[in-house]
């Protein structure tokens, strides 16, 4: 694990690029077949498992109650749910399979080191779909890779894969940047786990144009898509667009990498939110925040300068979670407009005509729809619609937060890469965000992200370990 | 090596960094299943002094949260919430002293209890041969009142008492003031009847259920078992004590007992714990990953280990050798390492104990009255 180029003139079982969720899922099922398994992780150690570092939960089917979860979720109900989000657009094949195999991931993943907590309540109210993982995702990494050492897997970090020697759809051998050495290991299979490309800027710019470079990138800065450029540059099939992502509205505060959970802000439902022109652009409450943050991302990087600002008054200070930077706040319209750089009479003419449109009578309850809405407005805001009257008033700027993108290649059941033409690859798996695409064509539910990299990352482990005779 | 330029950085500091660290903390809560620090936080959206000081006392330095921080060096943050925590509660160490004064003692605690040990050692001594002969310490001494041949019993009742009878004193005013500084309420006898369960067997010390990260990210139950030997340890030793004091002055029965007497019996079980319990957690701090340690303030921790570890260890010696000539000087030799332990009992790391007590107290109170 600590030479200095390490795996040169071996011969592996598996390789997998990538030291997230999905890697080690595919390491621990491949070595638990008996292969002889190397990860490449692109990071240090300290900031190994990628995007899952920063994860939290996962959402899974079960038609009973749980030691963590309540009530029941259906897998009809899940399926119903992923194919609202993403509007269709899924390989309806891939997410049957996603959706059937979360169920037996609670158990495997606490077979396999993982600790859940017990039901919580009130956070996120996910305690029906989603377990949570004790302590989050660098716990749940930490676990896997306990687990994997246990089994004999082998882990290089800072080892960067920077080429793929393929031939007719074959994976002979990988080039790694190790510490700045370049080394060439061999495998007889070879697994894609490596994330997304979100934190390459200029491919970001590529699908979204000068806007990408307004926008906070919420999980690792390793997921730069190299191995991803390297297969679709090789003729594998992808999947998905572009500029397709998960995406929320964070704290615009945040740093440009890595924010993870702690720049969300959980206001929008409570409050109006106006651009740069202090204008209103979207219902804010729409819905409940769990099944509404998803969109926002996307949201705001439509608005000019991919900026816009979450306004409430006294009323709702308390109504969500505290947000690690210091509230931007103001005893009038005007001065809270000031604060914020905008134009204090176009804030003020927003918040006058918002305020003069909520006529709703019934009480205002933030465990329902309460359909508390405004009327006349363009567009009207649906519910929790309350006048934003009484100082101080307090403003948070949001920026997109990409969380990850979706285009990626295209995989078949076996979570082998599709070549072009049609067909699989002999022995180029790929599991985790780097496929997320294949049942993710667009839109995003909360936890399906974790899922997809274990259940296709056990497919990818088990076939690439048959693969290699194991 | 201990680190040095991990130093204390002074109330201001200390209490600034806690801070940031719980509103970070309080935006993410991830870690909200390891112990009760983070249901605590969650009640409060802003944390003034005493609620910073409070929860500092509630962690019990299991780790749990350092290992699974999304936010530790090498990220930007920089979280290290055990170690701010374990600097801030030397700080409230320190703060709630009595005298006032003496809180100084929490600086450089290591150099402070070593000094006190060796005046202890040297005063007991002294004062052994001062009152009676060299011979006297050298000599072979049986039967009932054999001790006070050699440390007469009003020396002895008169430094015990005294110093202990202080330090009580000492600690008792200092668990007021924390009491009140924390935001401590009305007393509910429910709260102190959780709290002592929960410290009975040091559930916080099972992390989520498997222990503490006691070398890096596996869990363990070492630390946890250590220390509860050393806690029922020193509790079965200061019940023998107790023991010996009621048959000795009230009933008359004068020491040394026999082997099945109940003193010898609770202060066997007692040294054997102590002894065992302070060597295990001696070694689990040499070898564990000091990144989320406070090694600035390790001085007071291992003062303290080293000091309950060499107490025992002699009485134990005591009772193995009291019929030989070794009696005179181990009898010295162990009433000098109590009489250190009494004399830095509330300006050392054991009011650590009063002050978790407090927090476990008040944890339960807030849970209980939501």
């Amino acid at each position: 694990m600590g030479a200095v180029l390490p795996g040169t003139g071996e011969t592996y079982d598996v390789l997998i690029a990538g030291g997230g969720n999905a890697a080690l899922c595919a390491a621990i099922t491949a070595a638990e077949r008996g292969a002889r398994v190397l990860i490449a992780e692109a990071a240090p150690k300290g900031f190994r498992g990628g995007n899952s570092r920063h994860t939290r939960n996962l959402r899974t089917a079960h038609d009973a109650p749980t030691d963590m979860l309540s009530g029941s979720y259906p897998v009809v109900e899940y399926f119903d749910d992923l194919m609202r989000v993403t509007a269709g657009k899924t390989d309806e094949r891939l997410a049957r399979i996603t959706v059937e195999g979360s169920a037996d991931l609670p158990r495997w993943m606490h077979a396999h080191g993982v600790r859940f907590q017990p039901a919580i309540s009130g956070t996120l109210s996910l305690e029906r779909t989603n377990p949570f993982f004790l302590g989050g995702g660098k716990a749940l990494m930490n676990a896997y890779y306990l687990t994997a050492r246990r089994l004999g897997v082998e882990v290089i970090y800072d080892a960067e894969v920077t080429g793929l020697e393929i031939e007719d759809g074959r994976f002979a051998a990988a080039q790694v940047r190790h510490r700045g050495f370049d080394t060439r290991i061999v495998a007889r299979a070879f697994i894609a786990a490596s994330g997304g490309f979100q934190a390459n800027i200029d491919w970001l710019e590529e699908a979204w144009g000068p806007a990408a470079r307004n926008f906070l990138i919420r999980g690792t800065p390793y997921a730069k898509g190299g191995v991803l450029r390297l297969l679709l540059d090789a003729g594998f099939a992808s999947v998905a667009e572009a500029d397709q992502c998960h995406a929320v509205a964070i704290d615009a505060r945040g740093p440009k990498f890595d924010g993870g959970i702690a720049t969300r802000i959980d206001s929008v439902p409570f409050s109006i939110v106006v651009n740069r022109e202090a204008q209103r652009f979207y219902d804010e409450g729409e819905d409940f925040w769990p099944k509404r943050y998803a969109i926002w991302g996307r949201l705001v990087a439509r608005q000019p300068d991919q900026i816009a600002y979450s306004i409430i008054d006294a009323k709702a200070e308390e109504l969500f979670l505290p947000s690690i930077y210091p509230p931007i706040r103001a005893q009038t319209i005007e001065g809270l407009a000031v604060a914020l750089g905008l134009d204090a009479t176009a804030l003020r003419a927003t918040v006058d005509a918002y305020n003069a449109a909520c006529t709703a009578e019934g009480p205002f309850d933030t465990t329902t729809l309460d359909g508390r809405a405004t009327h006349g407005l363009t567009p009207d805001k649906t519910n929790w619609a309350r006048p934003i009257d009484q100082p101080p008033f307090t403003g948070f700027p949001l920026r997109p937060g990409i969380t990850f993108t979706y285009l990626g290649v295209a995989v078949d059941e076996n979570a082998a890469v599709q070549l072009a033409g049609g067909g699989p690859a002999a022995n180029i798996y790929a599991a985790g965000e780097i496929m997320a695409g294949n049942v993710l064509g667009q839109g995003y539910l909360g936890g399906i992200g974790l899922v997809i990299g274990t259940v296709f990352g056990r497919k990818a482990g088990e076939a690439a370990a048959r693969h290699a005779g194991r | 090596m201990l680190d040095v330029s991990n130093r204390p950085a002074g109330g201001a500091a200390t209490l600034a960094e806690a801070r940031r660290t719980m509103e970070i903390c309080n935006a993410c809560r991830y870690c909200e299943g390891f112990c009760p620090v983070f249901p605590a936080m969650e009640l409060r959206r802003a944390f003034s002094d005493g609620d910073l000081g409070y929860l500092a006392n509630l962690c019990h330095n299991c780790k749990g949260c350092w290992h699974a921080c999304q936010y530790a060096p090498p990220h930007e943050w920089g979280l290290n919430l055990p170690r701010a925590f374990a600097e801030l509660r030397a700080e409230t160490y320190a703060e709630h002293a009595w005298p006032r004064g003496l809180g100084r003692l929490f600086e450089r605690n290591g150099v402070a209890v070593s000094l006190a040990t060796a005046l202890s050692l040297a005063a007991v001594m002294i004062l052994t041969m001062a009152l009676r002969s060299d011979a006297t310490l050298y000599g072979i001494h049986t039967g009932p009142g054999a001790f006070y041949a050699v440390v007469p019993w009003e020396a002895m009742v008169t430094l015990g008492g005294l110093t202990f009878g202080w330090a009580v004193i000492a600690m008792a005013i200092g668990a007021r003031s924390y009491w009140r500084v924390s935001g401590g309420g009305a007393f509910r006898w429910a709260a102190l009847r959780a709290a002592l369960r929960d410290a009975g067997h040091t559930r916080h010390l099972g992390g989520g259920g498997d222990g503490c990260n006691d070398f890096d990210e596996r869990f363990g139950m070492g630390r946890r078992h250590f220390h509860l030997a050393t806690m029922w340890g020193f509790l079965l030793c200061f019940a023998a004590t107790s023991a010996g004091t009621v048959m000795d002055h009230l009933l008359g029965w004068a020491a040394p007992y026999s082997w099945y007497s109940l003193p010898v019996v609770l202060g066997t079980l007692g040294g054997i714990g102590l002894t065992v319990g302070t060597a295990g957690l001696f070694a689990i701090k040499f070898l564990t990953d000091r990144a989320p340690e406070a090694t600035s303030r390790w001085g007071m921790d291992l003062g303290l280990l080293a000091l309950l570890h060499f107490a025992a260890l002699t009485g134990l010696a005591l009772l193995a050798f009291r019929h030989t000539s070794a009696m005179g000087m181990l009898l010295a030799l162990h009433l000098g390492f109590v009489l250190a332990l009494f004399v830095t009992l509330p300006y050392g790391k054991m009011v650590h104990g009063v002050y978790r007590l407090l927090a476990l107290v008040r944890h339960h109170e807030e849970q209980q009255t939501r």
